[in-house]
């Protein structure tokens, strides 16, 4: 043990986190899932010859190709193509860029609004804690949906026709982190209530540290675990709130589809036994949500000191 | 005595059950959009006609056949070329009760003239109507009219009375978005009255007892028009029984509608034609980038034609349900050749060239206005054209809404480059060219003008020697055609579907007539 070099990758391979990782074969596959995914959305110009975002590359007699290992399939559309031509394998990448750059975005978003509120808010208790927490109690009784949807109302109201359509992403950004902040507020608040009445605060306290250092130096690292697992947990509901919120058509505009603009434009033709269309987007999404879900899921159970 | 009161209650469950069962049938009616308005003069619009088709009547009607024949007038004569007389059926009633007269039919033509109304342009050349006793009514035109019955098929009559007594003598003011009581109400002498209006949701049809016809199936007694945006959703809901008829019926699901055995699909060149317009009279693009407006050459708009392959369209998004089309009308009207219907070819290269030659290399950027619930995939077109002008670098962006707002928005001058469609229910091309094609006609958006063919109307007006008046409109044609007006998509082909058991004639106007219809 000691003739061991202390280096960054010893430390982690010597890490509980790491040990639990490997003996968690959902942890690896969801993991593993969620890296090919990752990689392949941002990379997408790379994986793909096709562009479905330039109206002028796709050519309309190629609409509604059904996969290539059907009857009629082209090996060249391996997922087949939509009404307009768009070769679906790409499309779906392309659509996930977008629905992922929303969710961690939403998430981030929520995460510094909701953790500089909680944690503010545990820290300094008194009556900014009451409001701050009676905002969060209004907050959760709105069904996320609907506020982001009340977001996106409003957004449409100020801002003009010709700039929605450049602005949906961010309207879509902050209406989803917006609805998810509580969440982020309330955790980070009740840990640091824990962690305030510890000795090594009040030492800082005594020696003079100021407020702001010993918030988020000092008693931030010792809430993270808890806030990276709602925070993952997050992230898969932004990506199904970011695709609800698409498929109701208050989401990006069809030219530049997400997953849930993808599993709404298809949904036309699901009687017409173009099936694909919609199928895949779908199948898609669930695989990403629920990989996402299951990292979270072995995050809490790891990084919980109370369930092992 | 307990089980006696059981047996009284049953039996009265039971008699209400078997008389809605036997005497009260009813068909529920589906399309992807409603009725613009419910007053009879505001909207000339397909939905908002076929709605109020089923409450009000005109003095003469197209039956199932599409031929002109009587309805409230029994019978006509002209006494001079300009001179009408019209006798008028003395069984009328309004479904509230009041004699329907001459008077009535004297103050509908003349509301349908006013300047809010929608009809105007329909019956400019008449100049002068009056009653000549309770059923005769004498109606003045400004020059000989060969159309006059063709166009009195669409002024439907109102009662002089309810109009007065609820504020509704002028045409309801659509452009301004004006409310009034002739909008969300209707009483007419037709085989329906309307009992609850709820725009966009439901619409209920009863069975007025008071019309003086008869209707083919008795027991039909009520029309639920209940509009569904959703071309999957209104699918569902018809093969789920929760809707009888559905008289758009989107052209990807035919098959599986008509796989189901309880269903039947019935298909019919629809008397519409749908194009694009041009803005050619603007100086500079609303939308553009260019700082001019390119729409004005004619080889742009040629280059933009040609770069349309409407092949593909029919194929790939109209499953090979519509007819390409060369222009703006179709077999059946008046001044249709063939000939004049060909399209100019699909030809990239060429369209490319044309751009260059007109000064426009590199293209241009423009938005493209559609509505995305009035034509039979109305967005689909439009999203397959913006692709297909991509080809030739023109930058098309798309901009869908609902019917409602895209005509609205038209009709105040915010389109450069639109989707519309035109049907003539005249069956005759002074119509189309009275209204898309005429200086400063109310629908000519694209602002094309030109001499000749504004003289080629005056004579499609009032020339009743037919082989000149043809002449005329041949040359019209020609012209328009030439100039490149309008960039002509296809002709419509609809699609009906139903249960089998519910029969309502399909009819190129794409207008159900209730009184024919029957539920077996």
């Amino acid at each position: 043990m000691g003739n061991k070099k202390i280096t960054w990758l010893n430390r982690v391979k010597n890490s509980d986190i790491y040990y639990s990782f490997i003996k968690s074969p959902t942890a690896i596959v969801s993991t593993f899932i969620l890296i090919l995914i990752f990689f392949c959305s941002f990379f997408v110009e790379f994986v793909t010859p096709y562009n479905p975002f330039d109206p002028s590359s796709l050519s309309l007699m190629d609409a509604f190709t059904p996969p290539s290992w059907t009857e009629d399939g082209l090996a060249k559309f391996v997922l087949g193509t939509d009404g307009q031509g768009r070769d679906m394998l790409a499309t779906i990448l392309y659509g996930s860029r977008i629905s992922l750059i929303v969710g961690f975005s939403a998430v981030i978003f929520a995460l510094v609004l909701g953790v500089g509120l909680g944690l503010s808010a545990g820290y300094f208790g008194g009556k900014y804690e009451m409001i701050v927490m009676r905002l969060t109690d209004v907050q959760l009784t709105v069904p996320s949906i609907l506020m982001a949807l009340l977001v996106d109302g409003i957004a449409r109201g100020i801002i003009s026709r010709e700039l929605h359509d450049e602005m949906a992403i961010y309207v879509l950004i902050f209406a989803i982190g917006i609805s998810e902040w509580p969440q982020f507020a309330r955790v980070s608040r009740a840990a640091t209530l824990v962690e305030k009445n510890k000795d090594y605060v009040s030492a800082s306290t005594i020696i003079g540290v100021s407020n702001l250092i010993i918030m988020f130096k000092h008693i931030l690292p010792n809430i993270l675990r808890p806030i990276l697992v709602i925070g993952t947990i997050g992230l898969a509901l932004a990506i199904i709130a970011e695709a609800t919120l698409s498929f109701l058509g208050v989401g990006v505009p069809p030219t530049t589809p997400s997953l849930g603009t993808l599993i709404r434009l298809g949904n036309d033709f699901l009687f017409s036994g173009e099936w694909w269309i919609t199928f895949f987007p779908a199948i898609f999404l669930v695989i990403l949500a629920f990989s996402i879900n299951l990292l979270g899921d072995w995050m809490r159970d790891t990084l919980n000191p109370k369930l092992n | 005595m307990k089980f006696n009161n059981l047996l009284k209650i049953l039996l009265a469950v039971l008699f209400v059950f078997a008389s809605t069962q036997t005497f009260a049938k009813t068909i529920k009616w589906s399309m992807q959009g409603d009725s613009l308005t419910l007053d009879p003069h505001a909207q000339n619009e397909g939905p908002t006609t076929q709605v109020s088709r089923q409450v009000y009547e005109a003095l003469v009607t197209r039956g199932l056949d599409m031929s002109i024949g009587p309805q409230l007038a029994t019978k006509w004569k002209a006494v001079d070329p300009n001179t009408w007389y019209f006798y008028l059926r003395d069984d009328v009633k309004f479904s509230n009760g009041q004699k329907m007269t001459s008077e009535d039919v004297v103050f509908s033509i003349l509301r349908a003239k006013q300047p809010t109304s929608d009809f105007k342009e329909y019956i400019s050349t008449i100049s002068g109507v009056k009653a000549i006793d309770d059923y005769t009514v004498q109606i003045k035109t400004s020059k000989p009219n060969p159309i006059l019955l063709n166009q009195l098929s669409n002024i439907f009559i109102m009662s002089k009375k309810w109009c007065h007594d609820n504020f509704a003598i002028v045409p309801q003011n659509w452009d301004a978005s004006q409310e009034t009581f002739s909008a969300v109400n209707a009483m007419g002498t037709g085989p329906f009255k309307i009992t609850l209006r709820e725009p966009n949701t439901k619409t209920v049809f009863k069975k007025n007892g008071k019309w003086w016809g008869d209707m083919k199936d008795k027991s039909v007694t009520e029309i639920h028009l209940l509009p569904i945006k959703n071309a999957a959703t209104r699918v569902a809901a018809l093969l789920s029984g929760e809707i009888d008829l559905v008289t758009d019926a989107p052209v990807q699901d035919l098959a599986r509608i008509g796989s189901s055995s309880g269903h039947k699909v019935e298909s019919t060149p629809q008397m519409r034609t749908i194009f694009l317009g041009m803005d050619q009279a603007a100086d500079k693009l609303r939308t553009g980038n260019t700082g001019d407006n390119p729409f004005k050459k004619q080889k742009v708009r040629q280059a933009l034609y040609q770069a349309i392959d409407i092949e593909a369209i029919k194929k790939k998004v109209m499953r090979g349900l519509s007819e390409p089309a060369g222009i703006i009308t179709f077999p059946g009207v008046t001044g249709y050749t063939a000939e004049l219907d060909k399209r100019l070819p699909y030809d990239v290269g060429a369209a490319k060239k044309l751009l260059a030659d007109a000064g426009y290399p590199n293209g241009f950027e423009v938005e493209l206005r559609c509505p995305n619930d009035r034509y039979v995939n109305d967005e689909a077109i439009c999203t397959a054209v913006v692709g297909m002008l991509g080809k030739i670098g023109v930058k098309v962006n798309l901009f869908a809404q609902t019917k409602s707002k895209h005509f609205k928005e038209l009709k105040d001058n915010q389109g450069d480059f639109y989707m519309l469609g035109w049907g003539v229910p005249t069956l005759d091309s002074h119509y189309v060219f009275h209204y898309l094609y005429e200086t400063g006609a109310s629908w000519n958006k694209v602002n094309f003008s030109n001499a000749d063919v504004d003289a080629a109307i005056r004579v499609m007006e009032g020339e009743v020697d037919l082989d000149k008046r043809n002449a005329a409109i041949a040359n019209a044609w020609k012209i328009v055609r030439d100039n490149i007006a309008y960039l002509p998509l296809h002709h419509q082909v609809i699609s009906w579907a139903s249960k089998s058991n519910v029969d309502v004639p399909i009819r190129p106007n794409n207008e159900p007539l209730f009184r024919f219809s029957s539920i077996n």
